[in-house]
């Protein structure tokens, strides 16, 4: 053993690779991304790693590399998992050999995510074992012991974290490289009666799942991850707090300003460790829960007290004693019990209410495309070619949902991974008068739009697609992808060509180009939208975070007539006021040139080095 | 003793190098760390923070209202945001350069952050104003604005960690061609 300094998901990755991990997979999402990462960095040599194209295959490759007895880990967040849960499903009654752990990063709040849902539900309805870190620490050490009771019990299990836990650091205690685990896979041996579903075999495998459940549930009653602490505390005698994962920490961390009450500390959520939770229900009076995203503890432990008839009150989200979406924070988790135990909370703050009511008005600072980011320069070539025509513009997932800001305003819709494709369709059908635009990065396009295109021209809808490649990941920090030519495993294979695939759909327009040529840009789409049937667009220009540039341009106050143009049109973050001027943030601008393309005056140019 | 720390400012200010510096010269000295900090879409212009604790006994590397022994403000408007996080007879150290949000260049407004820096003075007795962009200028470069602040954190005493520190963690963790600017930057801090 010895400490290092780890960031939870690198300390999930190095709990996997200490379990043995024979093959990892995932698609990347925040905040699950550096889990994979992190394995591919200090991977074992016989260990593979992949980012597959979307979490449905990944799961996929896991469950065969599971099959033949690999001890698999496969990543995600909390939405990559509804797309993989086709598999899943039926991976559920079919099992598998070597241990295999779905790790999913859920996002209460939520921070980087389209939904606050829960992956502890989400165990629940799969019926598949779900363990739950609290700390950087627990999510080393859970994930090791995720991979024995996966494979003790032939099933997949969830290693579910949340933002705090895998964004979070700390110095923890790690295994040195002689205590790793070692897992040489036996291979797949054939036998249709274990691996081929069929309704037969899904009804057997029901009722021995049933079963597991409840021997499991008496197993986590003694768990170490699962505690009840300050058993005998006599400040609160009657009252009890139930709490998991993250949330234990801002429980712990407020006992230590309130004193100490009966805490039930949850890590498996699923199954619940029912006799651990009676024991703790025991006596008390009054309860409440804390935690994050859905009201599982809460609901698990109303219905313990119910079957055993226990006189206790159970506090909540369906109390609304918890506030029931959002974060909750260390200062939101501190008013809870204070109420609920009914003392004062400690006042420590350098301002006084009053102070803080006196507060100047804050800059309001939601996320921006960039400076220089290519997208901008796509959004307004749109924009303009399509002035005053009657346009539908949807997005989808990525930095590019961004393009909804002020002033480029222009995501009129967005829902999930690819599914802007399908909403143009459908508007289409309806508003056939409506031009529609279909919005999609390099990476969502092979993840999830490939059948939304085919769909559109089997079915004959008119609709314009505007693929964005900027040759990478970018939104959650620049992973490769099968238009990159680069693997996880380090090897430079063929990049797979966007344009190709979309000619060989079928369609007749397929155009690249350099969305930074803004006249030429605003030709291509004019030409586009004027014909019937499905275009595509391909803007193609590197994301500016990966090519790093020195350029940076400037505006000659003699020629600029302060009209503002540039700062009313394309909003980039690089052009500021200054003593009413507008100005060139040098620290921020990459000479991109598109606000040079607007002035009216051509007042902006050069090209400074710095 | 433990020390609880934030630092705040715009995405892609540095905020996460000062972070790390910070953390890793406690962990140089033993000090056990925890921290949290802004990951994600919030990096693309929006508000940033990093949490940091040193020293046994904390659980959640989350920092309570109130419980800062010292906030290190990237920004002027952003050091306001979490003020509140600052413990009575804490000490803030900020950078008076503001960065404009584009919103607000889209109103057309002035914010230079001068209203901002007025109300940390009006209600915290220990403050240290740095003029980055003068102090950069006069260095002859733009990226030395972490290390003002944390030269002027390790004078104010509030940080728990020494000048020694602070120079054994930039030859560990930055490229020796940035070391001779950094450690300028610093010796320039401790007489501000
Ligand atoms: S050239 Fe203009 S649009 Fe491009 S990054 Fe610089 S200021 Fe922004
Ligand atoms: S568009 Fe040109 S003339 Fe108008 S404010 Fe910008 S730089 Fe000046």
């Amino acid at each position: 053993m010895h400490q290092e300094f780890l960031m939870g998901n690198e300390a999930i990755a190095m709990g996997a690779i200490a379990a043995g991990v024979n093959l990892v997979a995932g698609y990347p999402g925040t905040p699950s991304t550096e889990v994979l990462e992190t394995v591919a960095k200090h991977r074992p040599q016989d260990t593979y790693v992949e980012w597959s194209i979307n979490e449905k295959t990944a799961m996929e490759v896991g469950a065969g590399a599971a099959y033949a007895g690999a001890r698999v880990m496969v990543t995600m967040k909390q939405v990559g998992l509804n797309v993989a849960t086709d598999p899943l499903m039926s991976l559920e009654y079919i099992g598998v050999k070597g241990g295999m752990v779905v790790l999913v990063a859920d996002d209460p709040g939520p921070i980087s995510s389209q939904t606050e849902q829960d992956t502890r539900h989400f165990s629940r309805f799969s019926k598949l074992p779900c363990f739950d870190p609290s700390t950087v620490q627990e999510a080393y050490d859970m994930i090791q012991d995720a991979f024995e009771y996966s494979e003790k019990y032939k099933t997949p299990v969830f290693l579910r974290s949340t933002t705090r836990v895998s964004h979070g650091y700390a110095s923890i205690q790690v295994k040195d490289e002689a205590e790793y685990n070692k897992n040489l896979p036996e291979g797949f041996i054939k036998d249709t009666k274990r691996w081929v579903i069929f309704p037969r075999l899904s009804y057997q495998a029901h009722i021995n799942i049933e079963a597991r459940n409840v021997a499991l549930s008496q197993e986590f009653s003694s768990y170490d991850k699962n505690r009840i602490l300050y058993a005998d505390s006599n400040r609160f005698p009657k009252k009890g707090i139930a709490t998991g994962g993250f949330n234990y920490t801002y429980v712990s961390e407020a006992l230590k300003a309130l004193g100490e009450v009966k805490l039930l500390k949850v890590s498996t959520p699923h199954p619940f460790p029912e006799a651990l939770a009676l024991s703790f229900l025991t006596g008390l009076d009054e309860v409440i829960c804390i935690e994050e995203l859905d009201p599982v503890i809460e609901r698990e432990l109303i219905y313990i007290a119910g079957k055993y008839q226990l006189p206790v009150k159970i506090y909540g989200k369906l109390t609304m004693d918890v506030k029931n979406s959002g974060e909750n924070t260390l200062d939101s988790v501190m008013e809870n019990l204070t109420k609920f135990l009914g003392v004062n909370p400690p006042e420590t703050s350098a301002l006084t209410e009053a102070d803080k009511a006196e507060m100047p008005e804050l800059p309001v600072r939601p996320p921006v495309l960039c400076a220089g980011c290519p997208h901008r320069a796509s959004f307004y070539a749109v924009k303009q070619a399509m002035k005053g025509k009657k346009t539908l513009f949807a997005g989808d997932i990525g930095c590019y949902t961004m393009g909804n800001a002020m002033p480029l305003d222009m995501v009129d819709t967005c829902l999930c991974m690819g599914a802007g494709l399908g909403i143009a369709q459908g508007i289409d059908h309806i508003e056939p008068d409506t031009s529609c635009f279909a919005f999609v990065g390099d990476s969502t396009f092979f993840a999830a739009a490939i059948p939304g295109v085919i769909n559109a021209v089997y079915n004959q809808a008119n609709m314009t697609l505007v693929v964005l490649d900027n040759s990478t990941t970018a939104m959650t920090g620049h992973q490769p992808h099968p238009g990159t030519g680069q693997t996880m495993m380090g090897d430079v294979v063929n990049k797979i060509s966007i344009e190709k695939i979309l000619k060989g759909i079928g369609l007749a327009f397929v155009e690249t180009v350099n969305p930074l040529d803004h006249n030429k840009s605003v030709e291509t789409v004019k030409r586009a939208a004027a014909l019937p049937g499905v275009k595509a667009i391909i803007f193609k220009s590197p994301c500016i975070a990966i090519v790093k540039s020195d350029k940076c341009l400037s505006v000659d106050h003699d020629k600029c007539i302060n009209c503002r143009k540039c700062i009313r049109e394309i909003g980039c973050p690089a052009l500021v006021l200054r003593d009413e001027r507008v100005v060139i943030d040098d620290s921020l601008c990459t000479g991109c040139g598109l606000c040079s393309q607007i002035c009216p005056v051509q007042a902006i140019g050069g090209e400074q080095h710095e | 003793m433990s020390k609880n720390i934030i630092l705040c400012g715009v995405g892609g200010q540095g905020t996460i190098l000062a972070s790390k510096l910070i953390s890793g010269a406690a962990m140089n000295k033993g000090m056990a760390v925890k921290s949290a900090e802004t990951i994600g879409m919030a990096q693309r212009g929006g508000s940033v923070f990093s949490h940091l604790r040193l020293g046994e006994g904390a659980d959640c590397p989350m920092i309570a209202s109130g419980c800062a022994d010292i906030i290190i403000g990237f920004e002027p408007g952003e050091t306001v945001r979490l003020l509140p996080y600052l413990k009575k007879e804490g000490q803030v150290i900020v950078s008076t350069r503001p960065v404009m949000p584009v919103t607000a260049a889209l109103a057309g407004s002035d914010y230079n952050g001068s209203e901002m820096l007025d109300y940390i003075r009006k209600k915290v007795k220990r403050v240290i104003a740095i003029d980055t962009e003068r102090v950069c200028r006069e260095l002859g470069s733009t990226k030395i604005v972490n290390l003002l602040l944390l030269g002027a954190a390790v004078k104010s005493g509030a940080l728990g960690l020494d000048e020694e520190d602070i120079r054994k963690v930039i030859l560990d963790r930055i490229p020796p061609k940035f070391h001779e600017l950094n450690f300028k930057a610093l010796e320039y801090a401790k007489n501000i």
